[in-house]
């Protein structure tokens, strides 16, 4: 097994190289990796703010941040994480590699995935724009009325409200994409069962953006209006209802939580089989149960307000949901046990942070179920124990899976290994890190310590365990510093990956590394679960895997016709009139003119797009 | 096996181009229908806080709102009818229906602008109460929609006249039916809910 692909020159490609061709690419490949490098900088920029937040909670009276400081950096630490890192970061996975296991060229619109691409960018720069203009937002990330409604004089929730609006537009624009993807894209055969599990999970995640995000639109479009026409949607003092905003706020906010931790269990669920050298354990459970977590997670947003006042029938029935969504989760975790148990493992770099996934997010988890009783709900509250519970559930399972996902696939997208000891130090470095950074919030928390306040007074045995936090949250940033050297040392002297490097068992590992731009010389005909694996290898009759002799040959002439979208400019001149847009939106009254300009140049984007031809032919 | 899965008269099976965008509508129009389910909730939490303000029970005009509500009705029958021209490639009578679906919106568009404008001279306004705030934000992003549907009528057929574009138009007219049908059905749960059982 040589080469699986002949070498695809890259001057037959229709995407044009230099910034212009990264500008006006269509490639969902490099769409991909713009989504994935954007998530790499956000990450960089919201783990500095938790730095900042945590050496002010280093010690007692903390005099490194002011209190006006200290609001931005939490709001928007969760704010650039969430919208600016994880999702963008799962984007990127499905960008690249959601066509490619489903054996296609592109996505179903690539010119789309393009704008959803831009209209992301311009969405994070306008948030980060924020803080050169008179403070970041401070209201936090999930903009409780009133705080993120009265105080109108100062724009920043302004800059929060219309930022999530806009990164929240990218996303629904991709999740229509995505899912269109899935259901007209697939290769022959490649039935709705036979899709990867991180297909199957793309798609959730999709479909619960869809679903999800026009509900956060309807609330900050609710807060928008509050703030700049004086409408009276949660002032309270003239009949309006804040808790209104809770409800819309976290009927978006829970699903969103799945968004953010569905993509990592994919990647976990790609990665396990293939290093275990078996099958995933109960394949099909594991997809239903994605999907029942899919459902069910419509149903439970109202334990994020047991505080709230609902009364003991709804904390009762939330109580209830929140119990049983944990049921389909619980089964996940039983399926990748079951997986990796009697396997042949081999502990690489990216099964070591899958199974470091596995336990940080049982952690999580566990410490989730405690959430749902309400009494305890009640003295969790606000507290530090919170914030232990979603960052061993975002960071612990979000990224670490994503982490996963990274060095397994990095050698398909680079054409190059990352190198495995330093892949060992930075997991090693982060999962202590990070444990010691937020197993003792669970501590702070239970003892009292409420979230968002910038400091805590001596003598409450707050001390020892912040310390400890602050000096673990350091340890996280060694060893990102250690993955970027990582990447660049791989950059300049990298291992060749070749086109297989892990004996995978889904069809981007029989492309080349780097994939050529049109990702399959023949579209695949899908003929089983796990499809590349069985090409390479057929069963035994006691059941062992045995090498195809000789194995098989993917050198064949490319297809003649390959259909490849052209680059276009319309994306981008879309999204930057958007930008325009809601910069003047910010500044209402006068500002409207910039916004009118600024919707006049999407028009113009829109409209050139709508009169540009689709494709044009390639080979 | 590899010869015979991967034969080449297997390879050529491009997806279909018009089923991608009705599965990609279909898909947007679902998001719609949490939108504007979201609105709609907002106006039933706030429907009976009319503050100092004047009430449902009021302002609104029944009889008014029925005729403007039967007129945008009617225009999802002229776009029926244009879609099955367009199905029967008569292009000069699509475009004849294509306007005619466009000046009924246009039509009730303009009832909701007089209608509007009495709200306000009754003093009801989007700052008056959470009543006004969620009735003027949910009936006014109804509007966009029909806005943004009749701008989508002229434009396809206007397109209409360009030879180069006419292949997929039978398409551009089910698209745009399928968007102008959503935003009728809407509004068969707004007057319902908004207006008759306020009154």
């Amino acid at each position: 097994m040589t080469t699986l692909n002949p070498e695809v020159t890259r001057t037959d490609s229709p995407t044009r190289g230099g910034l212009w061709g990264w500008i006006t690419t269509t490639d969902h490949k490099k769409i991909g990796i713009l989504y994935g490098g954007s998530a790499i900088v956000f990450f960089v920029v919201g783990g500095i703010e938790a730095l900042l937040i945590r050496v002010q909670l280093a010690v007692p009276n903390g005099e490194f941040l002011s209190a006006d400081a200290y609001n931005q950096m939490f709001t928007m630490h969760a704010t650039t994480m969430v919208f600016l890192v994880v999702m963008p970061a799962a984007a990127a996975f499905t960008n690249y590699f959601l066509p490619i296991l489903l054996g296609a060229r592109d996505v179903a619109f690539p010119r789309l995935n393009a704008l959803s691409y831009w209209v992301f960018f311009f969405g994070g720069l306008f948030l980060t724009v924020s803080f050169f203009v008179g403070g970041a937002p401070d209201g936090g990330w999930f903009g409780y009325a009133p705080l993120s409604t009265q105080v109108t004089e100062v724009v920043r929730m302004d800059y929060w409200a219309l930022g999530l609006q806009i990164v929240g537009l990218a996303s629904l624009l991709a999740s229509v994409n995505f899912i269109t993807t899935v259901f007209a894209m697939r290769a022959p055969g490649m039935t709705l069962m036979r899709m990867p599990v991180f297909a199957w999970m793309a798609l959730v995640v999709n479909f619960l953006l869809l679903f999800s995000l026009p509900i956060i639109t309807v609330g900050l479009i609710q807060v928008f209006l509050d703030r700049n026409l004086g409408t009276l949607f949660f002032d309270a003092a003239n009949g309006g209802d804040p808790i209104l905003w809770q409800h819309l706020f976290w009927l978006f906010g829970h699903p969103e939580v799945y968004v953010l931790i569905l993509p990592a269990m994919g990647i976990v669920s790609e990665v396990l089989p293939t290093f275990s050298k078996k099958p995933l354990f109960g394949r099909s459970f594991v997809i239903f149960s994605g999907i029942a977590i899919g459902f069910m997670g419509f149903g439970v947003w109202a334990h994020h307000m047991f505080t709230a006042g609902l009364g003991p029938v709804a904390e009762a029935a939330f109580a209830l949901t929140t119990m049983f969504i944990a049921v389909p989760t619980g089964v996940k975790i039983f399926n990748w046990l079951g997986t990796v148990w009697g396997g042949s493992i081999r502990l690489a770099t990216p099964m070591l942070f899958s199974l470091g996934f596995i336990a940080m997010f049982v952690i999580g988890g566990l410490s989730g179920v405690t959430h749902s009783v309400a009494p305890a709900d009640w003295q969790q509250h606000d507290t530090y124990y919170v914030v232990a519970h979603f960052h061993y559930v975002l960071f612990g399972g979000a990224v670490l899976g994503l982490l996963a996902g990274l060095y397994y696939w990095w050698p398909k997208i680079t054409g190059k290994l990352l190198h495995e000891g330093l892949g060992k130090i930075h997991f090693w470095l982060i999962l202590i890190g990070f444990n010691l950074t937020f197993a003792p919030m669970h501590i702070l928390g239970l003892n009292g310590m409420p979230r968002r306040t910038y400091r805590y007074p001596e003598g409450l045995g707050f001390e020892f365990w912040n310390f400890l936090a602050t000096f673990g949250s350091f340890l996280i940033a060694v060893s990102m510093l250690v993955f970027f050297w990582n990447m660049y040392r791989t950059w300049r002297k990298g291992e060749v990956a070749g086109p297989d490097p892990w004996d995978g068992r889904t069809l981007e590992w029989s492309i080349s590394s780097p994939p050529p731009v049109h990702n399959f010389d023949r579209i695949p005909v899908v003929e089983h679960e796990d499809d590349f694996w069985h090409r390479k290898y057929t069963i035994a009759e006691d059941g062992t895997a045995v090498a195809v002799d000789p194995p098989p040959s993917f050198d064949f002439e490319p297809d003649e016709n390959i259909h490849l979208p052209s680059p276009s400019f319309y994306p981008v001149l879309a999204g930057a009139g958007l930008f325009v847009t809601v910069m003047g939106l910010v500044y209402v009254p006068w500002g409207l003119i910039a916004a009118g300009a600024g919707a006049v140049i999407t028009m113009w984007g829109l409209f050139g797009w709508s009169m540009e031809p689709l494709t044009r032919e390639e080979h | 096996m590899t010869a015979e899965t991967l034969a080449p008269e297997t390879q050529d099976e491009h997806p279909d181009m018009n089923d991608m965008r009705k599965i990609a509508m279909w898909a947007f129009l679902g998001s719609e229908c949490l939108f504007f389910g979201s609105l709609i909730t907002t106006f039933l939490v706030y429907r009976t806080r009319v503050g100092e303000g004047p009430s449902a029970s009021e302002l609104f005009d029944i009889p008014f709102t029925s005729v403007s509500s039967f007129i945008l009705l009617m225009s999802s029958l002229t776009m029926v009818l244009a879609h099955h021209s367009a199905t029967r490639k008569d292009w000069r009578q699509m475009r004849v229906w294509l306007v005619a679906t466009a000046l009924l919106g246009m039509v009730f568009l303009a009832g909701q602008v007089f209608e509007f404008t009495e709200f306000v001279h009754e003093g009801l306004t989007v700052t008056t109460s959470p009543f006004g705030s969620s009735f003027f934000v949910l009936t006014g992003f109804h509007g966009a929609h029909v806005a943004i549907g009749v701008l989508l009528l002229l434009t396809t057929a206007f397109h209409s006249y360009s030879g180069r574009l006419r292949q997929g138009e039978g398409m551009n007219v089910e698209m745009v039916g399928l968007y102008w049908h959503f935003v009728d059905i809407v509004w068969i749960v707004i007057f319902t809910v908004v207006y008759l059982l306020q009154v």
